[in-house]
């Protein structure tokens, strides 16, 4: 269709001239319609069609995945329980200066009493010590021990309650303890993001966290620069690996093949403890080395526990994913490009470098994607071999999930990681086009 | 691809300072492992020639030679590492026969294109060589895993026992342990049934939305491609805390609207779960072969009067098939070899086995991981040979050549 | 009429899942030798009593984040749940765990002693029945420490002494104190010193000393793994993996005790579970939790009963035969120079401290 297809009928009724119908009145196609409509009628069809073969997967991700991802990442901003547990104390701290060095008024206790003992009634009081630990150290026990004491004031009778709160611990004294609460009763809070960036929010806004406590933006980089490494290293090995299955008949090609899946059927967690018995310092390496006298005993290699035993156990478990889609570039390579450049005169290297690698890099692009993606995400195996300096920033997500319970902050630094990936991602696309990914 | 080139004896100029290389750098290990590495290189390059000379000049027979050259490495080697050296000596022995052979009768050069100068010769097989090293990086695991998984003893150790080859040292427990321990049973089960499940899953739903994404003229194209491989880039352990939240209320439902089996309810929960999982890599393999593909062999059968079905089976299917394969290969392993997500969103009976090596490598080191790791590596390559083994014969049948 | 069926179905469906839930519970564990030790001395006689069928779920580790993500989302699948003290604390804190009457609850002692006052001061928590006390300990290579083997927690930090690798846990916990205790403070100070930001410092400093050999650890199974290897000299771990090690995998390992991390581990009620299933999850407890079942226990894992009435009753391994008493971190012998590990101060400072000892571990 399209270009060729000319006016079959011309609207003649109303009398017009010829001319004037060709020059300005619609064009008709097979059926009537005017041309344009039809055209976009087919075009909507056809897009539709496109649609609707994506819409399942896209409606199963969407509410399988992606929703609930976003209400999980939407935990890096979200803080109501500060305003929820102590509605009456967060008004009152509204009035309250907190910069006045001075400690709110009896107003604000009797709020905080009531507030305290309807928690205390419904068991929130605790949480909201653990939510605000995260911020002031300390808070915790403070909730906990005081409220099996609170428990018993009566926000009517008790009244006035500043003396008795400040009996009960002497923290209820500390403008600083007030001053933590006023800070993070907003309900939308910035402060993971800042906690995710080593900084902090407080009354004065935000600060850098003290230096000995810096570790994120540092393992951010670590893990960032590691993962380029792995993907460098990859690269590195897969791609004469790549081009030898590409350039060998058939028939070997897949049994070598076979031997890039094999490390698949192998678990993760199984090929990882492999690499530390052999890298390890009474591994298989070192004793290799120290029996072959390449390396004194007392001298054994640091294989693991290190930057050096992480790179070599990830690159290992990443390969396959950089050989493949390389391996499938390259099987499109034709031969006669090569062959057509040394003949006239191109030497090896000239021919490999001009002529074959251009052609290559697609694949290239493919599987350095997909591995430096895949680095950025692991935990399990720089948990294991990575020591102390081979820890990414996932092991830091990983902990806040499962031990500290920190959801906020672990969803803070995951919505960081993700933004970093989705920016490469984009990038990536722009350079390369993400269409041009092949994985097989 | 691989010429004929006539093959020529080669000069005893090239072939003994070579082989007397090869015998010094063998030398140079065993010599340093026993005090004095010079001694070594001295000793193990004068012994290689002396082979070589022997076998060529005196000998003259190839068959009687190498077993000379066996035999005698072997016994060299019960002197210096007992029973392991033999085994050692007996290949080196058999290496070095090979080799000098090999390079004497100048075969090397039987595969090659006959116009190639010697630097192109040595670099090819330098290549080789360093695509083989490779190739040992990648199977090192399996390779360190495969012995450990006989140990006699609890520990992923090779112990003295087992390298000086005592049967002491071995044992099959881990396997009878495999075989007899429910726990494991259960779990191995179990990641047959959720595996291909969700790979059937991914694979379906994947390559219809591939399809539809090659297409021309898709709105917002690049954002439902980011959204189908978002499960590849958020961390693992954030999906999973968030994807429990969503199947754990599915799953209520199930159980109390539907009215389902809570066990059943449990596996659809881990199968979708892996699904989505495993889609990236599903639409990422197919929409990379619809790239190539020429739309006019649809229009071609539609015109015929195939309809829709009937084409993508018969036309579109058979020349996408490979990358099907390949992202359906990927989407298996996924969720074959997942423990983040199945440790959330599953509960105690639907415990796969990454889940069980996981309790077994955190809880209490139990080289069972390492039989069932050998036995799942026995199994795929038995696998991968058969469907190796079918395409060749297919071939014949078809009439192909042999690639 | 068709709504009536619906509905008829769906009582009746409804009626027979309580009637399959009546009879299942599931009871979350660690795996491995633990989960067998309770499988023999709690789950197999209380099913045989009771018919009540228990589905064993080595999910422990992830038990607080798990237990969290459940009750937010209202499915709350697990019935009892083993944790250690430290979770137990925080899971009680966030309102994940039911709070427990110990003395109306629990079976008294066989003499009448009721279990609040059997317990003693192991009741670290309103919601945590302790099961064990362990202790985390070192062991060391008797052929790689010389002639003198280590008698003292300070020989960790002597690499005079010692020279080669340690293997230590991933996290302050533990460390922190030991690194105190042997720079000087005494023993009853650590934690006021440890308050502060210098005393941090200080013990970090300590560490610092050593720092360059260690192996850090992060799974129990790992020290023992690292020993029987060579590849520490010394390393902690908790006491009965090198009691496996020692005993069962007869490695050249033997132990320290001396300042041994005392720790709890024991059982939580998830909140948020039926009447119904709370009401069986505390029958469990009353029957497992009561003296003879906590000294069955020791039979098969050398950790101490929690109950002060148990530790007479304890007596031989179930397979190897030897006496379990010696190996018991609650043992007299063993137990002359205990560290108690303070529940209520790492409550507060984890996070803080953990992130110091992370930023330093990463310098």
């Amino acid at each position: 269709m399209g270009s060729n297809v000319r006016p079959i009928h011309t609207n003649t009724s109303d009398g017009d001239t010829m001319s004037d119908t060709t020059d300005s009145g619609p064009m008709l196609a097979a059926d009537g319609t005017p041309l344009k409509r039809s055209l976009s009628r087919a075009l909507r069809r056809q897009k539709m069609r496109a649609l609707m073969l994506v819409a399942p997967l896209l409606i199963f991700v969407l509410i399988s995945f992606i929703f609930p991802i976003g209400s999980m990442l939407f935990r890096s901003v979200e803080n109501d329980i500060v305003a929820d547990t102590l509605p009456l104390t967060v008004v009152e701290l509204q009035n309250w200066d907190a910069d006045s060095g001075e400690l709110p008024d009896e107003a604000l206790y009797a709020a905080f009493a009531a507030d305290m003992v309807a928690a205390i009634e419904a068991k929130n009081h605790t949480k909201l010590g653990t939510r605000l630990n995260y911020e002031q150290t300390g808070l915790s026990s403070l909730f906990r021990k005081s409220g099996r004491k609170m428990k018993r004031l009566d926000p009517a009778a008790d009244a006035p309650f500043k003396d008795k709160i400040i009996d009960i611990d002497k923290k209820w004294g500390d403008v600083e303890t007030w001053r933590a609460i006023k800070t993070h009763s907003v309900r939308i809070t910035n402060g993971y993001f800042l906690n995710a960036v080593d900084m902090r929010r407080t009354p004065e806004g935000a600060q850098a966290q003290p230096e000995d406590k810096q570790i994120l933006i540092t393992l951010f980089q670590r893990t960032l620069l590691m993962s380029l490494m792995i993907t460098g290293s990859c690269i590195i090995l897969a791609y004469p690996v790549a081009w030898i299955l590409a350039n060998l008949p058939a028939r070997t090609a897949n049994v070598l093949m076979i031997l890039v899946l094999l490390p698949f059927w192998t678990s993760l967690l199984v090929r990882t403890s492999a690499w530390k018995v052999m890298l390890q310092q009474q591994g298989v390496i070192n004793e290799v080395l120290v029996w072959l006298g390449m390396v004194a005993d007392h001298s054994r290699l640091a294989l693991i526990n290190n930057q050096t035993g992480t790179i070599i156990a990830m690159t290992h478990i990443l390969l396959p994913f950089m050989i493949l889609p390389m391996y499938s570039v390259m099987q499109t390579i034709k031969p006669h490009y090569v062959r057509a450049a040394k003949s006239m005169g191109a030497t090896d290297w000239t021919a490999f470098w001009r002529v074959y690698f251009p052609q290559s890099v697609p694949g290239i692009g493919a599987g350095s994607i997909l591995v430096f993606i895949l680095a950025i995400g692991y935990y399990i195996t720089p948990e294991i071999v990575g020591g102390t300096k081979g820890v990414f920033i996932s092991n830091r997500i990983a902990y806040h999930i499962s031990s500290s319970l920190n959801w906020g902050l672990a969803a803070a630094l995951g919505t960081i990681l993700l933004a970093v990936v989705l920016i490469l991602y984009w990038a990536y696309d722009k350079i390369v086009g993400i269409d041009n990914v092949k994985l097989g | 691809m691989a010429a004929l080139t006539p093959i020529s004896r080669k000069p005893m100029s090239l072939v003994l300072p070579t082989v007397a290389a090869a015998g010094g750098a063998l030398g140079l290990f065993v010599g340093t492992a026993n005090g004095s590495g010079l001694m070594g290189v001295l000793v193990g390059a004068c012994l290689v020639l002396a082979m070589a000379l022997t076998f060529i000049k005196v000998l003259n027979n190839e068959g009687l030679s190498k077993w000379i050259a066996i035999v005698v490495m072997a016994a060299l080697g019960f002197i210096f590492g007992g029973t392991p050296g033999v085994i050692l000596g007996a290949i080196f022995g058999w290496l070095f026969h090979w080799f000098i052979y090999w390079l004497y009768e100048g075969r090397y050069r039987a595969r090659l294109l006959p116009y190639l100068t010697p630097r192109q010769v040595l670099w090819h097989y330098a290549f080789r060589v360093l695509c083989g090293s490779i190739f040992v990086f990648l199977i090192t695991p399996i390779l360190v895993v495969m012995p450990l998984s006989f140990n006699a003893q609890d520990f992923f150790t090779f112990t003295p026992e087992m390298l000086r080859l005592d049967p002491e040292g071995y044992s099959l427990k881990h396997y009878r342990d495999f075989f007899t321990n429910n726990e494991w049973q259960r779990s191995f089960k179990n990641s047959l049934i959720i595996a291909p499940i969700a790979t059937v899953i991914s694979v379906s739903l994947g390559t219809l939305a591939a399809i539809g994404l090659s297409q021309n003229h898709v709105p917002f194209k690049r954002a439902i491609m980011a959204i189908l491989i978002s499960p590849m880039i958020v961390p693992l352990i954030i999906s999973a805390t968030g994807m429990f939240f969503f199947y754990s209320q599915i799953g209520n439902w199930m159980e109390g609207t539907l009215g389902l089996n809570k066990t059943f309810v449990g596996y659809v929960k881990v199968v979708l779960a892996h699904a989505v999982l495993g889609i990236p890599f599903v639409i990422i393999t197919v929409t990379a072969t619809l790239v190539g593909f020429d739309n006019s062999l649809t229009r071609a059968a539609a015109n015929m009067g195939a309809n829709p079905v009937t084409t993508f089976f018969k036309v579109q299917m058979p020349l996408i098939l490979p990358g099907v394969i390949s992202g359906g290969l990927f989407a298996f392993i996924t969720s074959f070899d997942e423990v983040v997500v199945v440790l959330f969103v599953g509960s105690a009976s639907q415990k796969t086995l990454p889940w069980q090596m996981f309790t077994g490598l955190r809880e209490q080191i139990s080289p069972t991981i390492l039989a069932v790791a050998t036995i799942l590596v026995v199994i795929s390559i038995a696998l991968l040979t058969t469907v190796e083994l079918l395409r060749r014969r297919s071939e014949r049948l078809r009439g192909m050549s042999p690639g | 009429m068709k709504l009536t069926k619906i509905f008829m179905a769906s009582t009746a469906l409804a009626f027979a899942a309580g009637a399959v839930a009546a009879e299942e519970m599931t009871i979350v564990s660690w795996g491995g030798a633990y989960s067998k030790s309770q499988l023999k001395a709690y789950h197999e006689p209380y099913s045989a009593k009771t018919g009540v069928t228990i589905i064993n779920d080595d999910s422990s580790a992830e038990a607080v984040s798990k237990l969290r993500a459940m009750n937010e989302a209202g499915n709350v699948t697990w019935d009892v749940v083993d944790v250690v003290a430290s979770d137990a604390i925080r899971l009680c804190d966030e309102g994940l765990a039911e709070e427990i009457d110990f003395n109306s609850q629990l079976a008294p002692a066989p003499d009448g002693t009721n279990a609040e006052d059997d317990f003693g001061a192991l009741l670290v928590s309103d919601c945590f029945i302790p099961q064990i006390v362990y202790s985390t300990t070192f062991g060391y290579r008797t052929d790689l420490v010389g002639d003198t083997p280590p008698t003292e927690i300070c020989d960790v930090f002597d690499l005079e002494a010692y020279p080669g690798k340690r293997s230590l846990e991933k996290r302050p916990i533990g460390n922190m104190e030991w690194a105190l205790l042997c720079d000087g403070v005494a023993k009853d100070e650590i934690y006021e010193v440890l308050e502060t930001s210098e005393g941090q410092d200080r013990a970090l400093a300590k560490l610092d000393t050593i720092k360059d050999s260690v192996i850090w650890w992060s799974a129990g199974a790992d020290t023992p793994q690292l020993l029987a290897d060579g590849e520490v000299i010394m390393g902690s771990t908790f006491n009965g993996r090198l009691f496996s090690v020692i005993e069962e995998q007869n490695q050249p390992v033997a132990m320290l005790w001396d300042a041994q991390m005392f720790d709890l581990d024991g059982w939580i009620i998830p909140a948020g579970l039926s009447e119904e299933r709370k009401a069986r999850a505390l029958d469990y407890l009353y029957f497992a939790t009561d003296t003879q079942r906590l000294a069955d226990q020791a039979k098969f894992i050398s950790y101490g009963p929690a109950r002060a009435s148990s530790a007479p009753l304890v007596s031989t391994h179930a397979e190897l035969g030897i006496e379990m008493a010696p190996h018991m971190p609650t043992d007299p012998e063993n137990a002359k120079n205990t560290f108690l590990y303070n529940y209520e101060f790492w409550a507060d400072y984890r996070d803080d401290i953990d992130a110091k000892f992370q930023a330093w571990l990463a310098k």
